[in-house]
């Protein structure tokens, strides 16, 4: 494959760099990341990856967009109110970059659906907002042998880590099981800080270029969290558990499933 | 600089752009070839000429002449280093 002059000077800034050049910026057009969640942190991190000329980008989300999520939500804007979110998150995609090919997946993401929206992927980033679903991404991801990126925020906070098969710890060695429902607070109660999404996404986004370049160290094997009122990062060394219950010795999670979710989590 | 025997492989024409996508036609060019092949870079004068042969030795790569074409355009020979 042979780059136009228009390809040269879009990527130009990539190729330049030792790290990508061309060999970079071709694996990065070949690759194909699964974006699940078109909010707060899905929002930068399929704008970087679309503009970064990943070849395939799928984006999964049921909902629509509402004003109160524009507030953080930087891939929609205010005409798209009402508008399907993975809809609206295509059309800022290729309008950035009409190179690429976006997928669209106008639900929600569960047991009987996560293995085959999965499958086409190189590498999946959990932008979602609620643990079930944290949990099931983690557990299929595992499962299918799929290096993802998790990240979390509410309020002045942060986090974030990387999974990749064989290498160090998955969601679940660290976190087990989900917080009883309604035990915590959801942004949507707990509000959170609209740039928190840009941050954390963005990290997002830098981990699946660098996983697709082969360049640099992954968060595998770290939890990386941010506070924002001290300006604080924190990268937190955490091992891989052997008793795991999807990815350890004796796994007895064979197959993903669905946790209840908060009352109010899917209306 | 001496002037070296040498062959060139591979030419690209970078005059059509400017920079730094004068440098990255350059550098695209040097990644299809192989250790100790010689490219000619063909840079209109100015600013590409200033930028791309600091360039490609940041690459590593070895600078072997700069040629002027007498047009307002110069070769820059250039051989690749590593693969």
């Amino acid at each position: 494959m042979a780059f136009t002059n228009e390809q040269l000077e879009r990527y130009s800034r990539h190729i330049i760099l030792k790290e990508v050049g061309v060999k970079g910026q071709k694996k990065l057009m070949e690759a194909k990341v699964l974006i699940i969640g078109a909010g707060g942190l899905g929002a930068p991190a399929a704008l970087y990856l679309a503009a970064a000329g990943v070849g395939t980008i799928g984006i999964a989300d049921a909902d629509t967009v509402d004003i109160s999520n524009l507030q953080r939500q930087v891939i929609h804007s205010t005409p798209d109110v009402g508008k399907s979110k993975v809809e609206s998150a295509k059309e800022s995609m290729l309008a950035i970059n009409p190179e690429i090919t976006v997928n669209t997946y106008r639900k929600f993401v569960l047991a009987k659906n996560v293995m085959e929206l999965i499958a086409d992927y190189d590498f999946i980033i959990d932008g979602t907002d609620n643990f079930p679903a944290k949990f099931l991404i983690n557990d299929a991801c595992v499962l299918a042998g799929k290096p993802f990126s998790h990240a979390g925020i509410i309020r002045f906070k942060g986090q974030l880590m990387t999974y990749v098969p064989g290498e160090g710890p998955c969601y679940r060695c660290v976190f087990k099981e989900p917080p009883p429902p309604d035990a915590v607070p959801t942004c949507r109660e707990a509000g959170v800080i609209g740039a928190m999404g840009g941050v954390i996404g963005s990290l997002q986004a830098m981990e699946a270029v660098k996983y697709i370049i082969g360049k640099g160290k992954l968060l595998t094997g770290s939890l990386m969290t941010y506070d924002a009122l001290t300006m604080e990062f924190r990268k937190i060394k955490l091992p891989h558990r052997h008793d795991c219950a999807v990815c350890g010795d004796h796994a007895t999670i064979t197959e993903p499933f669905d946790y209840e979710q908060a009352a109010c989590e899917l209306n | 600089m001496a002037d070296l025997p040498y062959t060139i492989d591979a030419e690209v024409d970078a005059t059509d752009v400017v920079c730094p996508v004068t440098f990255v036609k350059a550098k695209v060019a040097l990644e299809e070839l192989d250790d100790g092949q010689i490219l000619a870079v063909r840079l209109n004068d100015g600013e590409p000429v200033q930028n791309v042969p600091r360039s490609v030795k940041d690459e590593g790569h070895q600078v072997l002449k700069l040629v002027d074409n007498g047009d307002g355009t110069y070769n820059l020979i250039v051989r690749k280093v590593g693969d």
